[in-house]
């Protein structure tokens, strides 16, 4: 989960990083208040979860209250790349004497946590690494043993940082090497951190990523920040599909289904599974030809009710002809429940299953009793000798038309079968 | 031969009693596979398919005389790291871990101690290694007469990042005539115990391997570190890829991860298109069919198609 500025900003500071002192403001009003309290000039930025704000006029610089009112007016009515900001922040304007970048990642390879610091911040750190190499210092962290502020040191001397900026830095690295730790964060990064004019360090920037799964338990520093379980903060808003499916999943507890379709918008519905079987088969489905409506994933043994709940939502999205009903082969996932659901879900929007359902192929457990179901509807289904490819292709072919190359292969492979 | 498992490999469920680890526990031993203890907090005494169950780790290898050769850990995500420590510390050195949804700073702390330990890790998020017809540790393949439908031996290697897909591909592989000498499920996680390229100087040591079937997917750098593993080592296997998740190239798809948590794309060495770079500069083939595979294999073979 992506923090807002705001947020990261007092997730710093609760680490004992030196911030500006900000003012986060959802009114115009607020925005004069935090200025005329700021005193001086001041910068507004857009509170969006999204990069580029500078460019799209999302960050404004204000020599007066007024100004600054009048700045927060239009940058609260800014939507960014789809993102409607949650507020502003207003910042006093630094007399920055250099910048800094300072940030903890993981390093999924070395399966530990890296401190980057670089002494040529306020840029993107990659392109840092790729111009100019030799201003990155990185270290490696231990997840089990405590971290010292040597590490953080060594990581900033080796950009040739010393004196007492090298003195003044040390800490703040090594406080947000801890506080990435301590509070999950798949991300933390200051960014411009910046050298005052009196010497003094302050994050002027930060960007923070917690980890789903630990969301749980960081739940006493996500309360601080006033963030609710239900503030999930997908990169875009969920679809009234996208809703449903999750409502159906929520109220029975047997299996897991999930349904995106953002991005998707074509006329074969996809009731597929499980993780890696659903990118097989969406790539397969497009590889040959084909337009999916949406993404699913089946999985863990869904009831019958379930697997017809997710078949109904597919098929009632705009612009479904037909489902196809897809898996690799499965050996918890019960072949007959799955039949069952979908022919279930067709029955009930008023569909002949054997005209909606375009394929069925998912082998595995108890598939003789699914098979049996599926004939007795005349749905055209499929076991493990017939690959998730050619499954894709068949289905593909059924909705394009007898016209379409996906089906002349379908006819050429019975040809030669 | 084979890699990670063995004819006479001993292992215990930890979390034996979740009415997962039953099913996999009793689908293990009709497999033939040598489950000799179960550890769940508070139902010392009890019995699952036979299997005595123990409060402890410490007191299941008591019981049992010896250290067994692994532990599948099966319990839910908070308790799962403790678990493994567990498991560790009592000296097992095999642990294949089934929990998903585990914060990956645990996922990192257990890396680690098993590196203090000698021990190694599989998963976590995965469904375990199953070398045909000798021992199948975790629920891959599923229920025993499945799991022979679908895994004969023979000489090649699987690794995937997809429960489902590792038994999708090798059973392919059967089906084609060639076999599998092993198959792990690796797991769909960011941060996994062993990667591709952690586990390819075991199978490059083993006799009956002769090539390498791996699947992938967008997200994280596993592909490129086997990549330099290959290039680096002159392998001897020839390697067949499949990659997953293409559709997550499109820009729309952003940020988003798709079938595991592992599959996000945020950088650009995380997109399909630049993995595929990837592995083929070091002489990997990469199929965009799943059904190439098997033919893919016998051309690296020289068997006939």
């Amino acid at each position: 989960m992506r923090f807002y500025e705001f947020e990261s900003r007092r997730i710093v500071e609760r680490a004992g990083i030196p911030v500006t002192r900000y003012g986060f403001c959802t009114t115009s009003e607020e925005a004069r208040e935090a200025a005329a309290e700021i005193g001086g000039p001041v910068v507004i930025k857009s509170q969006v979860l999204t990069g580029g704000r500078m460019k799209a006029g999302g960050v404004k610089f204000a020599d007066s209250p007024g100004e600054a009112a009048d700045h927060a007016a239009a940058i609260l009515e800014l939507e960014i790349n789809g993102h409607v900001p949650r507020g502003v922040l207003v910042d006093p304007k630094a007399e920055v004497a250099q910048e800094y970048y300072a940030g903890v990642i993981w390093d999924g390879t070395a399966k530990r946590p890296m401190m980057l610091f670089s002494d040529l911040g306020g840029i993107d750190i990659e392109e840092v690494a790729e111009s100019h190499p030799d201003h990155v210092g990185r270290g490696h962290l231990s997840s089990l043993l405590p971290i010292s502020d040597f590490q953080a040191k060594q990581v900033i001397a080796d950009t040739g940082v010393t004196g007492s900026e090298l003195a003044r830095a040390t800490p703040i690295l090594a406080r947000l090497a801890r506080m990435m730790r301590d509070c999950d964060m798949t991300l933390a990064e200051i960014n411009p951190l910046a050298r005052l004019e009196d010497g003094s360090f302050v994050a002027l920037d930060a960007h923070m990523e917690m980890e789903n799964e630990a969301m749980p338990r960081q739940k006493a520093l996500l309360d601080e920040l006033g963030i609710g379980p239900d503030d999930t903060r997908e990169p875009y808003e969920p679809s009234e599909f996208e809703r449903n499916v999750t409502a159906i999943d929520a109220a029975d507890h047997r299996g897991v289904i999930q349904g995106r379709d953002h991005g998707f918008a074509g006329n074969l519905g996809l009731v597929i599974g499980a993780g890696g079987g659903s990118l097989t088969l969406t790539d397969a489905v497009r590889s040959q030809g084909g337009r999916p409506a949406n993404y699913t994933e089946i999985g863990g043994n869904p009831s019958v009710s379930k697997a017809c709940g997710l078949a109904k939502e597919v098929l009632r999205k705009d612009g479904v002809e037909k489902i196809a009903v897809m898996m690799s082969i499965v050996s918890n996932t019960r072949v007959d429940i799955v039949a069952r659901g979908v022919i279930k879900a067709c029955l009930e929007l008023g569909k002949d299953p054997a005209e909606t359902i375009a394929i069925f192929r998912i082998p595995g457990a108890w598939e003789e009793e699914g098979f049996r179901i599926l004939e007795r509807y005349g749905v055209e289904y499929c076991d493990r000798s017939v690959s998730m490819w050619e499954a894709a292709g068949r289905a593909v072919a059924k909705i394009q038309g007898p016209g379409h190359p996906a089906a002349a292969e379908v006819r050429d492979g019975e040809a030669a079968g | 031969m084979s890699i990670l498992l063995s004819e006479d490999f001993t292992f215990i469920v930890q979390g034996i009693t979740g009415r997962e680890a039953v099913n996999l526990t009793r689908e293990c031993l009709d497999y033939g596979s040598k489950v000799v203890g179960g550890v769940t907090p508070g139902r010392k005494g009890r019995e699952v398919h036979g299997v005595p169950v123990f409060d402890t780790v410490e007191q299941a290898v008591d019981a049992v005389g010896f250290v067994p050769n692994g532990a599948v850990v099966t319990v839910p995500p908070a308790f799962t790291k403790d678990a493994v420590f567990e498991a560790i510390e009592a000296g097992i050195e095999l642990i294949v871990i089934v929990t998903e949804r585990i914060p990956r700073r645990d996922v990192a702390e257990m890396v680690e101690l098993a590196g203090m330990r000698g021990a190694r890790i599989i998963g976590p998020n995965c469904l375990g290694v199953i070398v045909p017809e000798v021992c199948k540790m975790g629920g891959i393949g599923g229920p025993a007469r499945d799991a022979a439908k679908a895994y004969q031996p023979g000489p090649v290697g699987v690794m995937s990042r997809s429960g489902g897909m590792t038994t999708e591909i090798s059973s392919s592989l059967t089906a084609a005539g060639l076999g599998v000498s092993t198959a792990v499920s690796i797991g769909g996680d960011a941060i996994i115990g062993s990667a591709y390229a952690e586990l390819m100087p075991l199978f490059e040591s083993d006799a009956q391997t002769e090539a390498i079937v791996i699947y992938t997917e967008p997200g994280g750098r596993m592909e490129a570190q086997l990549a330099e593993w290959v290039t680096d080592n002159q392998s001897r296997l020839p390697i067949v890829a499949f990659m997953a998740g293409r559709f997550m190239d499109d820009e729309e798809m952003k940020g988003m991860s798709f079938g595991h948590a592992g599959t996000i794309v945020e950088g650009k060495e995380d997109t399909a298109t630049e993995k595929i770079a990837r592995l083929e500069g070091a002489g990997i083939q990469v199929v965009e069919r799943i059904d190439e595979i098997p033919d893919a294999v016998k051309g690296k073979l020289g068997v006939a198609a």
